[in-house]
Order: C-alpha cells, then sequence, then structure tokens
C-alpha cells in the first residue's frame, strides 16, 4: 500500500527522527517569527493601537497557506487530514482562555512563542515573560484538580467548521481566503488613516 | 552574555564609521508565507501543528516532579508532561529548542541582536519588567485554560478548521483590544 502523509502516523520514521525534524521545523518557526519582527514588543504591541497591523497581517497569511496546503494535498489524495491532531472544542473555557490570554499579550507584550524569539534576540522584557509564563502555568497546573470540572464545561469533541455549518473544506478554504484578502485590505487602510492623522 | 553580544557587534562594525543599523523586518505578508510552509510541514510530516505552550508545561512539570515528586504524579496537570521517560525529551521542548535557535541566526543575519527592554516613555525599565511578568502569567492561565496559545490554538487549529481555535482566536483579539486603552502608558 502507498503510504500517505501524515508520514508519522504513518509509521516513515521514529520517534528519535520526529524529535530532530521538531529542532528543525523550530529553527524555520522562529526565523520566520523574527524575519516579521515579532521578537520586538513594540512590534507586536502596535496592531492593538492599529498602526501597525503586522500581527494579523502574518498570521492570517500563514493560516491561509498552511489551510490552503492541507487542502489541495488531501483533494490529491497524498494527505489524510483526519490523521492531523485537532484540540478538542470546550467552548466557553477557549472563549474565556482566549479573552484572559489576549488582556495578557497586551499587557505582557508577548505571546509564549514570540517571547522565545524575543529572548533569543536580547528582549530583557521576553525573558521576564517567559517567567511570568512559567508562574501563570504552575499556578494553573496546581489548582487544575480542584477547577477541572470548569475547564471541561461546553465541550463538542473534535469540531470542524466544516462540520459545524456543512460546508466542504475547498468551499471553506476560498471562504477563508476571501476573507483575509478582505481583512489585509481593510487592515492596510486603517493604518494609512492611523498615520496621516 | 550581553556584553560579548555588544563585542561581537563591535568587531562586526570596526573599520566601518558606525556599526551596521539593523535590516528592516520582512514583508508581513512573506513572513506570513514563510510561516504557513513551515506550518504546513508539519502537519505534513508530523500530523500535528506548532505550539508554544507545551514547553512551558514541561518546563513546569519537570520542576514540580524534582521538587515534590508526590504532587507531580497526583496531578494530571504535570503527569500528562511527565510521561515515562525525561519531560525534556518532548517534541514540543525540541520545537521551541530550534525556535531560540532559528530566531537568532535570523537576527544575527539582519543585525538585530542587541539586549534591550521595549516600552513606551512613560514608563521605566522596573515598571516594564513588572508588566511583562504579569502578562506573561495572565496568558499562561489563559492557554491552559484554552489547551494552547497563539501558535498551538489560533495557527494551526485556524489553519485546520477547528472551532474552538477559530473562537479563540476571535477572542484574544478581543481581550486585546479590549484591554489596550487600559495599558497605552505601557507602549505609547
Amino acid at each position: 500500500m502507498e503510504m500517505i502523509a501524515p508520514f508519522y502516523k504513518a509509521g516513515a520514521f521514529s520517534e528519535e527522527t520526529s524529535l530532530v525534524l521538531a529542532f528543525a521545523l523550530g529553527l524555520g518557526f522562529g526565523w520566520f517569527l523574527e524575519r516579521a519582527g515579532f521578537g520586538s514588543a513594540k512590534k507586536l504591541t502596535s496592531q492593538f493601537y492599529g498602526n501597525d497591523m503586522s500581527v494579523f497581517k502574518v498570521m492570517f497569511t500563514a493560516i491561509i497557506t498552511a489551510m490552503a496546503g492541507v487542502t489541495l494535498l488531501s483533494a490529491m489524495g497524498v494527505l489524510d487530514r483526519s490523521q492531523i491532531y485537532l484540540v478538542p472544542t470546550f467552548l466557553v473555557p477557549q472563549l474565556v482562555g482566549g479573552l484572559i490570554f489576549g488582556v495578557g499579550f497586551i499587557t505582557g507584550g508577548y505571546c509564549p512563542g514570540t517571547c522565545i524569539a524575543g529572548i533569543a534576540t536580547g528582549h530583557k522584557d521576553a525573558a521576564m515573560y517567559g517567567l511570568g509564563m512559567l508562574v501563570g502555568v504552575l499556578a494553573f497546573s496546581a489548582l487544575f484538580p480542584s477547577i477541572e470540572p470548569l475547564t471541561q464545561v461546553t465541550s463538542m469533541g473534535k469540531l470542524t467548521l466544516s462540520d459545524l455549518f456543512g460546508l466542504s473544506y475547498g468551499t471553506l478554504t476560498v471562504l477563508v481566503v476571501l476573507i483575509a484578502v478582505g481583512g489585509f485590505v481593510g487592515a492596510t487602510v486603517i493604518e494609512r488613516r492611523l498615520a496621516a492623522r | 552574555m550581553e556584553a560579548s553580544l555588544d563585542r561581537i557587534r563591535v568587531q562586526a562594525g570596526a573599520g566601518a564609521k558606525a556599526p551596521a543599523a539593523a535590516r528592516a523586518f520582512t514583508n508581513p505578508y512573506l513572513a506570513g508565507f514563510g510561516l504557513g510552509l513551515v506550518l504546513l510541514a508539519t502537519f505534513v510530516l508530523m500530523g500535528r501543528g506548532l505550539g508554544a505552550t507545551g514547553a512551558f508545561a514541561a518546563v513546569v512539570a519537570s520542576g514540580v516532579a524534582a521538587v515534590s515528586p508526590e504532587q507531580a504524579v497526583a496531578n494530571p496537570a504535570f503527569a500528562d508532561y511527565l510521561g515515562d521517560g525525561n519531560p525534556f525529551k518532548s517534541w514540543t521542548v525540541f520545537l521551541i529548542l530550534g525556535t531560540f535557535f532559528g530566531a537568532l541566526i535570523s537576527g544575527a543575519l539582519a543585525g538585530r541582536l542587541r539586549a534591550t527592554t521595549e516600552h513606551g516613555p512613560a514608563i521605566t525599565d522596573a515598571r516594564r519588567y513588572g508588566y511583562a511578568l504579569t502578562g506573561g502569567a495572565i496568558a499562561g492561565v489563559g492557554a491552559k485554560l484554552a489547551l494552547g496559545c497563539t501558535s498551538g490554538q489560533a495557527l494551526t487549529g485556524g489553519a485546520l478548521f477547528n472551532v474552538g481555535s477559530w473562537v479563540f482566536m476571535l477572542a484574544v483579539f478581543a481581550g486585546g483590544y479590549g484591554m489596550a486603552w487600559f495599558v497605552r502608558k505601557l507602549w505609547k
């Protein structure tokens, strides 16, 4: 039988090899985060004051690139998308967690991945943010046994927008790409208006 | 470390009249396309996405295990990251090690390695550190509650049309914009 991706799930290589690949993929991840300017808290937080919407532009370009790639490779029959791990949906915890995370983002100036790029390029505030992350993760984890039921309310299992709306992945990909392009135009208009002020 | 970085910069600038200025950041669409290809490669090779919170959780879990092994084993929030072997031998830890070196190489080639602290003119470095620590802790709680951060949820789940990830991503922007006015002195 011909092997199709994801290759690790198909048994193409060992766990040791997967760790080498993790490091190599991390190199690419860190490279592009730093190239985008995401080692800098000022660049990241500018998103929330409208004068530099790079966070939105980089994030959504990355999302539609990977999304279109998965959709195309699946259509060609070389990738089985059902084998890619999907975090289960817990609607309210993820909504509340996102709001809390957004507050932490604008207050601390980084997110967990970008703080690594900040630390690597010498930003001392990024190191403080990283320490804070450890404190927050420790506090939540220590409390976890007593709050576990709350973290699992509104459980919806593995659920995609395709299941929810009954639309194919191809249709959804086209829709999200169109929405993203509209968003890029809108973001650029906002940047120019604020720059002219 | 900082002093040695400064020395490298001085040596690199020796002979020139002034040290080379840091190069401009890459066009956001080009950087985003590159990031998207890395994410796609991760899906195709591994059958999972990118993530950063897992590495922080692995560090915390191994710290707790060193201090109090009983508590680490009894609490699934720690035990899940310990497995049966060395917690540092985990996929996300290797990913984040790579992330560090990838950013380091990129920053070095662009002349952007410099010991610095960024904030607006209205606050001191010390206050910035306090807010960075606090913001990091808040984000840590949010990421644990949401089962992921901007990488593991927004980016990865966003590309997979994961409902919870899209809810998380929109909530992150809502939380950020909602809080931005209150902390504007940190940045403006």
